[in-house]
């Protein structure tokens, strides 16, 4: 990695190039989905690719959900790596079955005989007023399942890493982008949807999370666009005395816990935000795992932010009421730091 | 075309064409905020737009056979559909402007429009509001009522395993049921050819041991007298049907799509096909009406999608903490 130049990616192309490379080294790989070809992907992330490698290996499917994600279990069984995109993650109610009935649990019923290298790509968050039906995260729908590597990168370099991770893994990896960090022309452009993508092939490993601002007087654990709300709490709070330290999770399941353990060490306090449901989601897992395995860290109350547990509304000052931002989080930081 | 009543001609035209103007002001709106530079997200009308400019046809042609009775459910591109079920189009429009005084308060948003004092819902599920409108059959069935339930959808959603099941289930019960399938030759950028084998989506009636009706070139006469068929045998306890009819989309899948995928001509193509004009011009020719008779009749329908509008506009916004509200009743 240390000698391979870097260019300036948005988030989409980074994926897109991801794909590319490993599709180019191995036969087997193959690409299946909605929108997929020409138009390359509704979030980009098969941009191109559909030219390079033409409609054998980049394939546009019918409104055929579970027939398309079954037969990528079909086709894995039978030594293929398919990658299928199933555009949002609201979607995915109609073929949850095939999803953490089989792909999921394949392996483990065969007693490890049967690989599923599987990448199963969607686009999650809010945010832009899509409502109820296209604005979910369901990080927690998937990592409550068992059998499924879930991981939601923020950054373009570690979206390029670890779609590459996701495609050379033997086992189901669900790849969740955000769409507001894709990079793309129709929404809204912020900075952190381009980054520094080194061009050649790189790996960032499923299971480590990052921190990704150091600090001394809160643990922020977050994943996405919170983590991006993480970020731009960091003059405010650093306004009101406190310096965050920041956790990227990008890994959802599994949660890298020895990062977080490590930082909670240090700053003795941990606000866990989140834009998926409150209940049962990894604000609840996060602060499971230290209050039973690093509860002497301590010194004040987990805090929590997340959707309150109501499906996500259309009108913008609804929307905005129930996503939490960076105001939120300098709020509940100095909420933790002053109890 | 004498078979069509003056009457039932010019409720058509009347729906088409406010449908025709509500998008048409909705494409200004949708872009106000988004200039110069456009983001999904921003200005009064925010999220995912799907117009139907093009489609109307299908909605007017059938639902002018239904009463307040029926049961219509509509997908993502609802707007057609609504207006000719005869939704409260100041709350509908309200509703798109994600105001207090909207359909779902603001909650649900273009996609998501529930009127349930005309038995209307759609939803942003491909092909999930297929099995509602067997579920609205089944009702009526059991309640004995000759009500039938009527579910739009693009040709996109026949291939759907939600539409396969229903379809099965409504013949299976012998529901008053019937399926619209909106061709407008796109999902999204997938054309129908790549999508199915099947040219058209009628002969998909005898799979199910039903009857299936296609309307060929948007045809709005056409889909009154194939609908008016399908809902008398619906009602008489017939059972059901599909109708397929071409249709054409006039603009991108959602406002905001570059259209990469399709040729430049095809839009110009069908504007000069225009199913709107056409109902207008059959009208004079026929003698059913006069120029001056149209004119005044466009002008009260724009006065009444500019009364919806203005209502929407002048209407508050939710507060922000009603967003914890209409979880459970
Ligand atoms: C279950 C599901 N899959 C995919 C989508 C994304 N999507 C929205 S509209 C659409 C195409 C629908 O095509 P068609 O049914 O022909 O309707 P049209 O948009 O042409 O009116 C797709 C794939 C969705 N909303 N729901």
């Amino acid at each position: 990695m240390t000698d391979t130049k870097v260019q300036k990616l948005t988030g989409s192309k980074a994926m897109s190039l991801a794909i590319e490379q490993e599709m180019l080294k191995d036969d087997k790989i193959f690409v299946m989905g909605e929108d997929v070809g020409k138009y390359g992907g509704i979030f980009g992330s098969t941009t191109g690719l559909m030219d390079k490698f033409g409609p054998d290996r980049i394939m546009d499917t019918p409104i055929s959900e579970t027939g398309f994600i079954g037969a990528a279990i079909g086709a894995a069984a039978e030594g293929f790596r398919p990658i299928v995109e199933l555009m949002f993650v609201d979607f995915h109610g109609v073929v949850m079955d095939q999803i953490y009935n089989h792909m999921a649990k394949i392996t483990y019923m065969s007693g490890g005989n049967v690989k599923m290298p599987i990448v199963l790509m969607t686009g999650v968050g809010g945010g832009y007023s899509d409502a109820a039906q296209h604005s979910q995260t369901l990080y927690a729908s998937f990592g409550h399942l068992p059998g499924m590597k879930v991981v939601a990168p923020t950054f373009p370099h570690d979206l390029k890493g670890m779609m590459t991770a996701a495609i050379r893994d033997d086992n189901p990896v669900v790849f969740m982008l955000h769409k507001t960090l894709q990079g793309l022309g129709w929404m809204d452009q912020i900075p952190a949807s381009l980054g520094p993508v080194p061009e050649g092939d790189y790996i960032v490993p499923l299971n480590k999370a990052q921190v990704i601002k150091e600090g001394t007087d809160i643990t922020i654990v977050a994943a996405q666009m919170m983590t991006v709300a993480a970020m731009n709490a960091v003059a405010g709070l650093e306004k009101a005395g406190i310096n965050a330290e920041i956790i990227d999770l990008r890994s959802i399941k599994p949660i890298d816990k020895e990062t977080i353990f490590k930082s909670v060490a240090k700053t003795k306090k941990l606000l866990i935000v989140d834009e998926d449901y409150l209940s049962y989601g990894y604000t609840a897992e996060v602060a499971a795992l230290v209050a039973s395995e690093a509860f002497y860290s301590l010194e004040a109350p987990i805090g929590r932010l997340a959707i309150p547990d109501v499906p996500i509304p259309y009108s913008s000052v609804l929307e905005k009421y129930v996503i939490p931002d960076a105001n939120n989080i300098i709020a509940k930081a100095k909420e933790i730091m002053e109890s | 075309m004498k078979d069509i009543s003056k009457e039932h001609l010019v409720w058509m035209y009347t729906k088409m064409k406010m449908s025709r103007y509500f998008e048409e002001r909705m494409e200004k709106a949708y872009m106000e905020g988004k200039q110069p530079v456009f983001n999904i997200g921003a200005g009064p009308v925010p999220g995912e737009m799907h117009l139907s400019n093009g489609q109307e046809p299908a909605a007017a042609g059938i639902c002018v056979h239904l009463k307040k009775e029926d049961t219509v459910t509509a997908p993502h591109r609802p707007h057609h559909n609504a207006i000719a079920k005869e939704v409260d189009l100041k709350r509908m429009t309200a509703e798109i402007y994600g105001k207090k005084t909207g359909l779902g308060k603001g909650k649900g948003g273009h996609m998501h429009l529930f009127d349930p004092a005309v038995k209307f819902s759609c939803g942003g599920i491909v092909a999930a509001g297929i099995p509602h409108a067997v579920g609205a059959a089944l009702a009526a069935k059991k309640l004995g009522e000759d009500w039938v339930a009527v579910a739009f959808i693009g040709e996109g959603a026949a291939n759907a395993g939600a539409f396969h099941e229903s379809l099965n289930l409504a013949a299976l019960w012998k529901l008053p049921f019937i399926v619209v399938i909106e061709d407008n030759s796109w999902g999204i950028s997938v054309p129908k050819s790549d999508s199915t084998c099947v040219p058209f989506n009628d002969v998909r009636a005898a799979a199910y041991g039903i009857k299936g009706y296609l309307v060929r070139d948007n045809d709005p006469f056409e889909m009154y007298r194939v609908s008016k068929e399908a809902v008398e045998r619906a009602r008489k306890g017939e059972g059901p049907s599909i109708i397929e009819i071409e249709t054409y989309r006039f603009l991108g899948h959602f406002q905001g799509d570059p259209e990469l995928y399709r040729d430049k001509e095809e839009v110009p193509t069908l504007r000069a096909k225009d199913p709107i004009e056409r109902v207008k011009s059959h009208l004079i020719k026929e003698g059913m009406a006069t120029e001056k008779e149209m004119d005044a009749l466009d002008a009260n329908i724009i006065s009444e999608v500019d009364e919806a509008y203005e209502f929407a506009i002048n209407s508050p916004l939710p507060a922000p903490e009603d967003a914890l509200e209409d979880m459970f009743v």
